[in-house]
């Protein structure tokens, strides 16, 4: 082979491989991404049970439920709709009542959502970004007092 | 004394504008006083930053709430060792480490580059100039740390507690270490650039730079990820989150670059894709510094959000990257095309270890900036994390890890792929041992798992083999070999201990993700809780007070065989009254190279308390192996021809006999 034939098929075989790299990151990003909904969300976008989603907004006041063992229920709101949660393991350690949270997981078909993590605020001063974005977009965001 | 920190920061700022054009000027006009401007101003430019520096620290180290940064990150009850760390345990100290990281490395070409082309010394200083110039612009006009409040507080705010951890006092600076030392490798690429002009000696130039860059930012993963795992609570040791991945991206592109140098440096081929590889590793690295920094994204690293800030390192980011690529657009042609190779031969095997590695890149690249990017054009939010990796990352280095044992073994410019693999018979056999056994004889092992293993064992063996065929095994006496392997280059040794660190990596990532097993539970005070063969019983919460916070520590006995408690393991919940702020302290019992895992939950209205545990067999592994690859960057660096300075110990010269394609 010339050195241009040569140059030529190293540069066809490339392409192909980043071709197939970029084939395949397409397909992941569309099946193995998971959206972010606030409660209210959940009525006009259309989330089958069993798609993994994320699911976003303040605990409920009132909400908090242990049930047998480590398993704890609650439920998320927007304060326009909420949504029941239901979590296996050990929450984080500012998962409090009326504080953001995202919670990752799917629906059952029972419409309960079944979390498999649950993110808090890491310190005081912090709102998930998602969360508060959210609260702002509809209307019930109050800006915290500065200390 | 803080006044002084930020006269001195100034002044560095000033100096940085001198190195980045008197140097450079000098270069064009031929002029070599002017160049040789450039080592001094870069030696003082490093002692009036790590001044700087000092006075932060000893700020922080007093505790003198009247700077602003001192206030909002520390407490007068915290430990010494936590008040020092803390000078970089938030966005304007660990700005202000940036910086001074970034002009050690220039000093240190200024003080060892005596033996460099002048021109290119020059302006390889200019740009760490240009790149120091704009860092400073940035922190003293956006993110001062030296900033006072009038009046002065009594007390401070306290360090976000999950930072009070020594995890934190050693991974900032060594993963600064790394993406900063990159920006040697950017400075060397674009003064060649200027030049025009790039060589052989060029890439053994850089190569130790690469190196020494390299094996910091090894460890500052490692340690970031080990941190994560201990002190979150959650048992993971990488979580795919885009911070991770802003420090992961830099070192695959780095990675890549440190193979594609040797190249560069043995056989004079692959010279424009090797400077283009340095550009984009440290842009990979501001890329980084401008997600972590900017608050683009939020978790424990985005300390403050300041759109500004943002702004700026987004400015410094389009023109450094943009510049140095734009440049290389204009200047690339007229650099020289290297030596023919053979697909089949060190070379090749180099090609595509950077093929694998940089396409890897370009998948966490995509991953990371996705979200992103959709978030900003049509609103929506989504998040991507290990199933996505799983799918693109997964598959890409699968076949890399099982072609990197015959790489070292192929020869240069026209390599027998038959008799590595005849070589590698032995390796392969006990790869294959590896598998079976594996799949026969551990409960629940997945096919993936005892491939898994078969692969990191693949590795090791792989890596030994290397040395063993290098030595002279199996056609030489074991007195001779024995001599031969004492004789062997120390980039021979540092090779060979890099790869198996990354398959003891492995095996710790397989022996975790697949042997793993973990129980959510309740207890009360005297049961008992088995994991794995492993009997725990809960001995109750007890209260504790520390120097900051108070605490309920829940003990836990380790049961022998014969009931006898063995030791004891604790996880606590730390309180933090300052920011009213709660962590969970893991409780971690390391048996052999694996570790038994437990963290405290909330304690029910019962009395019994909720605890995750986990046996994680191996997962020790992870980061030893990353250790084991610093090792091997380590002795690399060793090597004497890459010692920078060192006379050759050949007559004939250095680069024409590689030393490391001896039989």
């Amino acid at each position: 082979m010339t050195r241009k034939q040569k140059r030529l098929s190293v540069i066809v075989a490339g392409l192909a491989f980043l071709g197939a790299a970029t084939g395949l990151t397409f397909y992941a990003l569309g099946q193995k991404a998971s959206y972010f909904y606030m409660p209210a969300d959940l009525t006009t976008a259309s989330v089958q049970p069993g798609q993994r989603i994320r699911l976003g907004g303040l605990v409920e006041k009132g909400t908090i439920q242990r049930g047998q063992g480590a398993t704890v229920a609650f439920s998320v709101t927007d304060m326009h709709k909420s949504v029941k949660v239901s979590y296996t393991g050990i929450l984080p350690d500012l998962f409090r009542e009326e504080q953001g949270v995202i919670t990752e997981g799917a629906f059952g078909p029972d419409g309960v959502f079944v979390a498999d993590s649950v993110l808090a605020k890491h310190d005081e001063n912090y709102m998930p970004k998602e969360v508060a974005d959210g609260l702002k977009a509809k209307g019930v965001w109050q800006e915290s007092k500065s200390e | 004394m803080v006044e002084t920190g930020h006269f001195a920061l100034i002044l560095a700022f000033a100096l940085s504008l001198v190195q980045m054009l008197v140097p450079f000027y000098g270069a064009r006009t031929g002029n070599p006083r002017m160049m040789a401007v450039g080592g001094p101003v870069a030696v003082t430019g490093f002692a009036l930053t790590a001044l700087s520096f000092a006075a932060l620290a000893t700020a922080y180290a007093s505790s003198d709430f009247s700077v602003a940064s001192v206030w909002e990150n520390s407490h007068s009850l915290q430990p010494l060792i936590y008040k020092i760390t803390g000078t970089w345990g938030n966005h304007e100290g660990s700005m202000l480490l940036w910086v001074l990281i970034l002009t050690f490395f220039g000093a240190l070409v200024a003080v060892f580059g005596g033996n460099l082309p002048a021109t290119l010394r020059a302006n390889a200083l200019a740009v760490q100039g240009a790149i120091g110039a704009t860092f400073f612009l940035f922190i003293l006009t956006t993110s001062n740390p030296f900033a006072r409040l009038n009046p002065a507080p009594i007390e401070g705010r306290d360090l976000n507690p999950i930072l009070q951890d020594l995890g934190l006092a050693i991974h900032p600076p060594l993963l600064y270490l790394g993406y900063v030392g990159f920006s040697i490798c950017f400075s060397f690429s674009v003064a060649a650039l200027i030049e025009g002009r790039i060589d052989a000696s060029w890439a053994r130039w850089v190569r130790p730079w690469t190196l020494v860059a390299w094996m910091f930012l090894t460890g500052g993963i490692a340690m970031g990820s080990y941190w994560a795992y201990y002190e979150l609570g959650w048992g993971g040791f990488w979580f795919w989150d885009p911070v991770e991945n802003a420090s992961f991206m830099p070192w695959l592109a780095g990675t890549a670059l440190l193979h594609s140098a040797i190249v560069m440096e043995k056989r004079s081929a692959l010279k424009i894709w090797t400077l283009l590889l340095a550009i984009l590793t440290f842009s990979l690295s501001l890329l980084g510094t401008f997600l972590v920094r900017s608050g683009v994204l939020t978790s424990v690293h985005a300390f403050a959000t300041d759109p500004t800030r943002g702004v700026f390192i987004l400015c410094i980011l389009t023109l450094f990257i943009g510049g140095s690529l734009a440049l290389f657009a204009l200047r690339a042609s007229r650099l020289t095309a290297g030596g023919l190779f053979h697909p089949i031969s060190r070379e090749g095997a180099l090609v595509l270890n950077n093929l694998f590695l940089t396409t890897a890149t370009a998948t966490v690249l995509v991953g990371t900036l996705y979200p992103l990017a959709l978030e900003a054009i049509t609103g929506d939010k989504i998040s991507v994390g290990a199933p996505f990796f799983d799918l693109t990352f997964g598959p890409l280095m699968l076949p890399l890890l099982a072609i990197v044992p015959f790489g070292p073994l192929l020869a240069w410019k026209r390599g027998d792929v038959f008799a590595a693999a005849q070589r590698l018979m032995a390796a392969f056999a006990l790869a294959l041992a590896a598998v079976l056994v594996t799949a026969l004889l551990v409960d629940g092992a997945s096919v993936f798992a005892a491939l898994g293993v078969g692969l990191a064992v693949w590795l090791v063996c792989g890596a030994l083999t290397d040395l063993a065929v290098k030595s002279g095994a199996g056609s030489v006496a074991p007195a001779i070999m024995l001599r031969r392997f004492a004789g062997l280059p120390r980039s021979v040794f540092g090779t060979a201990l890099a790869h198996l660190g990354l398959g003891l990596t492995l095996l710790g990532i397989v022996g975790t993700m697949s042997f793993g097993a973990e129980k959510i539970l309740t207890v009360r005070a005297g049961e008992t809780v088995e994991l794995s063969g492993h009997t725990l019983r809960f001995e109750g919460l007890y209260p504790a007070q520390g120097p900051n916070y108070s605490e309920d520590r829940g003990r836990f006995a380790l049961l022998g065989a014969d009931g006898s408690t063995a030791s004891e393991i604790t996880s606590a919940k730390r309180f933090y009254p300052v920011r009213q702020m709660t962590t969970t302290e893991s409780g971690i019992k390391t048996i052999g190279f694996s570790q038994l895992y437990l963290s405290l939950g909330d304690e029910a209205t019962d009395g019994s308390v909720v605890v995750r545990l986990w046996w994680k067999p191996l997962v020790t592994l992870i980061w030893g192996g990353g250790l084991v690859m610093m090792a091997g960057a380590a002795m690399s660096l060793m090597d004497r021809r890459l010692r920078v300075g060192a006379p050759s110990r050949r007559r004939k010269g250095t680069s024409a006999v590689p030393s490391a394609s001896l039989p």
